[in-house]
């Protein structure tokens, strides 16, 4: 049926929600970025070593995906972690000091970059290996599930257990389909489909790349695609779906569009895309367009049949001046702390966390021990 | 330093097959912590596939004794991330040799995961299975995985070469804060022993001394060690007397008992069932070199599987694996005698 030309659809979910929770995501995702670009500025320093790959682009998905479920849900991801992590709540500082190397940073600087872990956020890492957390990933959803159904405690769960485009590709995430949904195990899997892994297009490296719901099909499993630059659109589509998933207890598959604007780590000279393609998806860029909103600005694109929110130009200029400021001086507070942070000292932490229960003769060099109490605990 | 006394026997009369007493291991330590569930191919309603779980499923149930496809990669993972949510899953490869699939969980995932983190997750998990080769299945299915496993921290390591340590290590296994492979073999499974009814454990990094003698320390882990046994009483016939030292676990390696054992006899032979090169016994023998060099009175010897892919045909697969024959000849070599 076509709606008559003067009806007003039905509002969003996202438009329901008070304007406090809208600006946190704009601000969630500015601190995002600003981080990500501290973090590169730092890297080419050589502040910060090894690999490293920043999240500028892809704000909304994190962030828009997590706030649609609880605090104890367990969340899961790859290499590309930094932007979940902040997302969950991990302290800019936290997460900057380990990628410092430092004994304040949230692995105690033992796993860097690619390996951002927050126990009292529920935050089970940041993977190296691409695809290797898929399998986890099956595993605390498993987990949360046995622990209601076994143990008679806790309450329904969901798993949300992101991965890279390439990741589409790795055999321990097939599966980890069909393991989730063998065991109906509420694991939602969430593609953030960048369009490339590495310099590798996803037509080039994956098949059926134009329709991945076949992929979900093919394991029994629910399936949506969302548009990954808007945060709007991601919550308005991600928490019905991942609501119902958490209800029935069963695994999901989510292509979320979205686009790195940096290349794949810090050394990639990006012959593979052209600067218009780059600068085509900045023009959607999940930033500007919910800060439209939130400043109601003249020159937002949105379809007039959709009624306005509540929150709609709720937020002033000198407002949101004011956010630029301060998530500003939080990068740089953060950045500060992880340059005056101790390193860690190897003859006190280099035979520490290697075992919960050492015992001797583990090592013919030497004996393992219990080490500092990581910083987040 | 480690005080060596021989092993007394189990005081008990109640003989079981080394099946049994893993099964019982699992069954009591599930009885009393339900976060313990068992995984693995054919584990649940077939019975097992080497009926270690016979009877399991009746008792514990579908939700604890969980059949999985054949998926080592993806079940191995799914245990270890349900072992960082708090749960304590025992994981079963039906043969360790199919766990060369789900190297990378179990090798980056399971064993690193504490360090990774920063001490924030550890990972309590028991993968099990049998290792080594069995009766001529060939290349691909008769692994002796410990050489390549035990090279990598995080991870500990127990063999068994009996029922009775079959049961008590496993218990330990289970209740450990870290990942442990426990390796079995498919040619000890209908092994009987004396095994308590009761509750009792064997602890981690404790060597056995299995017979005593002053002229060699025979040093071996798993099924091996039986082969020491009938070594050592063929030997005592020529009147050469071996102390057999059963390792029991690879990680941690109960180097100290070793050691005591050499400052008596001067003479050492190590017999591992993997491959020579960078194997248990080169480790073994590295650690003896650089612990109680002084103490030696002849080059360290070891009795190892060959150095070549393992063979089918019965007398190649015969040939090629550690036997009484081999230890009884290097056991001679090294107190000099023809």
């Amino acid at each position: 049926m076509t709606p008559a030309p003067n009806a007003k659809a039905a509002p969003r979910l996202s438009d329901t929600l008070p304007a406090s929770t809208v600006t946190k995501w704009l601000r969630d995702m500015m601190l995002i970025r600003e981080f990500e670009l501290r973090t590169m500025a730092a890297y080419q320093q050589a502040k910060i070593g090894g690999f490293c790959h920043v999240y500028i682009g892809q704000e909304a998905t994190a962030v828009g995906t997590i706030a649609a479920v609880n605090h104890d849900d367990p969340v899961i991801t790859a290499y590309r972690d930094h932007g979940h992590a902040l997302a969950r709540g991990m302290s800019s500082r936290a997460c900057m000091a380990e990628m410092y190397g430092k004994t304040t940073g949230c692995a105690k600087g033992k796993g860097g970059s690619m390996h951002m872990f927050d126990k009292p956020n529920h935050l089970y890492g940041g993977h190296g290996i691409v695809g290797a957390q898929t399998g986890l990933g099956v595993g605390l959803a498993f987990a949360s599930r046995y622990e209601w159904e076994v143990l008679n405690k806790g309450s329904k769960k969901v798993c949300l257990c992101y991965l890279g485009d390439g990741a589409l590709n790795q055999g321990v995430f097939h599966e980890s389909l069909n393991l989730a949904g063998l065991y109906d195990a509420p694991v939602i899997y969430i593609v953030e489909n960048n369009g490339y892994s590495m310099g590798t297009s996803i037509e080039r490296g994956t098949t059926m790349a134009h329709d991945l719901s076949v992929k979900a099909a093919a394991y029994g499993i629910d399936f949506i695609e969302i548009d990954g630059m808007d945060v709007c659109t991601i919550y308005d589509r991600f928490k019905p779906f991942a609501d119902d998933l958490r209800e029935r207890q069963r695994p999901g598959f989510v292509d979320l569009k979205t686009y790195r604007y940096q290349g794949h780590s810090m050394s990639d000279p990006q012959k593979y895309r052209t600067k218009e393609e780059v600068a085509d998806w900045q023009q959607r860029d999940s930033i500007d367009r919910l800060a439209h909103l939130l400043l109601h600005r003249s020159d937002e694109p949105r379809a007039a049949a959709i009624a306005p929110s509540p929150w709609h130009g709720s937020l002033s200029e000198d407002a949101y001046k004011q956010m630029q400021k301060e998530i500003r001086e939080e990068v740089r507070d953060a950045i500060d702390f992880a340059e005056k942070s101790d390193s860690p000292d190897p003859a006190a932490e280099l035979y520490t966390d290697v075992y919960a229960n050492p015992q001797p003769n583990l090592s013919p060099l030497r004996e393992y021990h219990h080490g500092a109490k990581n910083p987040l605990l | 330093m480690a005080s060596l006394t021989l092993e007394p026997p189990p005081a008990t009369d109640r003989k079981i097959a080394f099946r049994e007493a893993l099964r019982e291991a699992m069954s009591e330590e599930m009885r009393s912590d339900p976060r313990i569930f068992l995984m693995g191919e054919e584990v649940a309603q077939y019975n097992g596939a080497y009926k270690v779980s016979q009877g399991m499923l009746d008792e514990f149930g579908p939700k604890r004794i969980i059949d999985a496809p054949i998926s080592e990669n993806g079940f191995a993972g799914l245990g270890i991330g349900a072992a960082m949510y708090g749960l304590r899953p025992i994981i079963e490869f039906m043969s360790w040799s199919f766990s060369l699939v789900a190297a990378d969980q179990i090798l980056n995932n399971a064993a690193k995961m504490l360090y990774m983190s920063g001490g924030q997750w550890g990972c309590p998990i028991v993968f099990r299975g049998n290792d080594g080769a069995g009766g001529q299945l060939g290349s691909t299915h008769s692994w002796s995985v410990e050489a390549l496993y035990a090279n990598v921290p995080g991870l500990k390591i127990a063999i068994p070469s009996n029922p009775y340590d079959a049961k008590g290590l496993l218990k330990t296994a289970i209740r450990d804060e870290d990942p442990v492979f426990f390796l079995e073999s498919e040619r000890m499974l209908g092994d009987t022993g004396l095994v308590p009814a009761g509750e009792y454990t064997v602890p981690f990094g404790q060597a056995a001394l299995r017979r005593e003698g002053d002229d060699c320390t025979l040093v071996s882990f798993g099924r091996p060690v039986n082969f020491c046994l009938e070594a050592a009483d063929e030997l005592a016939n020529e009147d050469i007397h071996c102390d057999v030292l059963d390792m029991r676990t690879i990680r941690p390696l109960d180097v100290d008992s070793i050691v005591a054992s050499i400052q008596k006899t001067g003479r050492i032979v190590v017999v591992d069932q993997s491959w020579p090169f960078a194997g248990i016994a080169s480790e073994v023998i590295a650690q003896v070199c650089e612990r109680c060099f002084d103490y030696l009175d002849h080059q360290p010897v070891r009795v190892t599987s060959d150095d070549v892919p393992t063979p089918y045909a019965k007398p190649l697969e015969q040939a090629y694996l550690p036997h009484k024959g081999k230890i009884v000849e290097a056991v001679k070599r090294v107190v000099g005698v023809e």
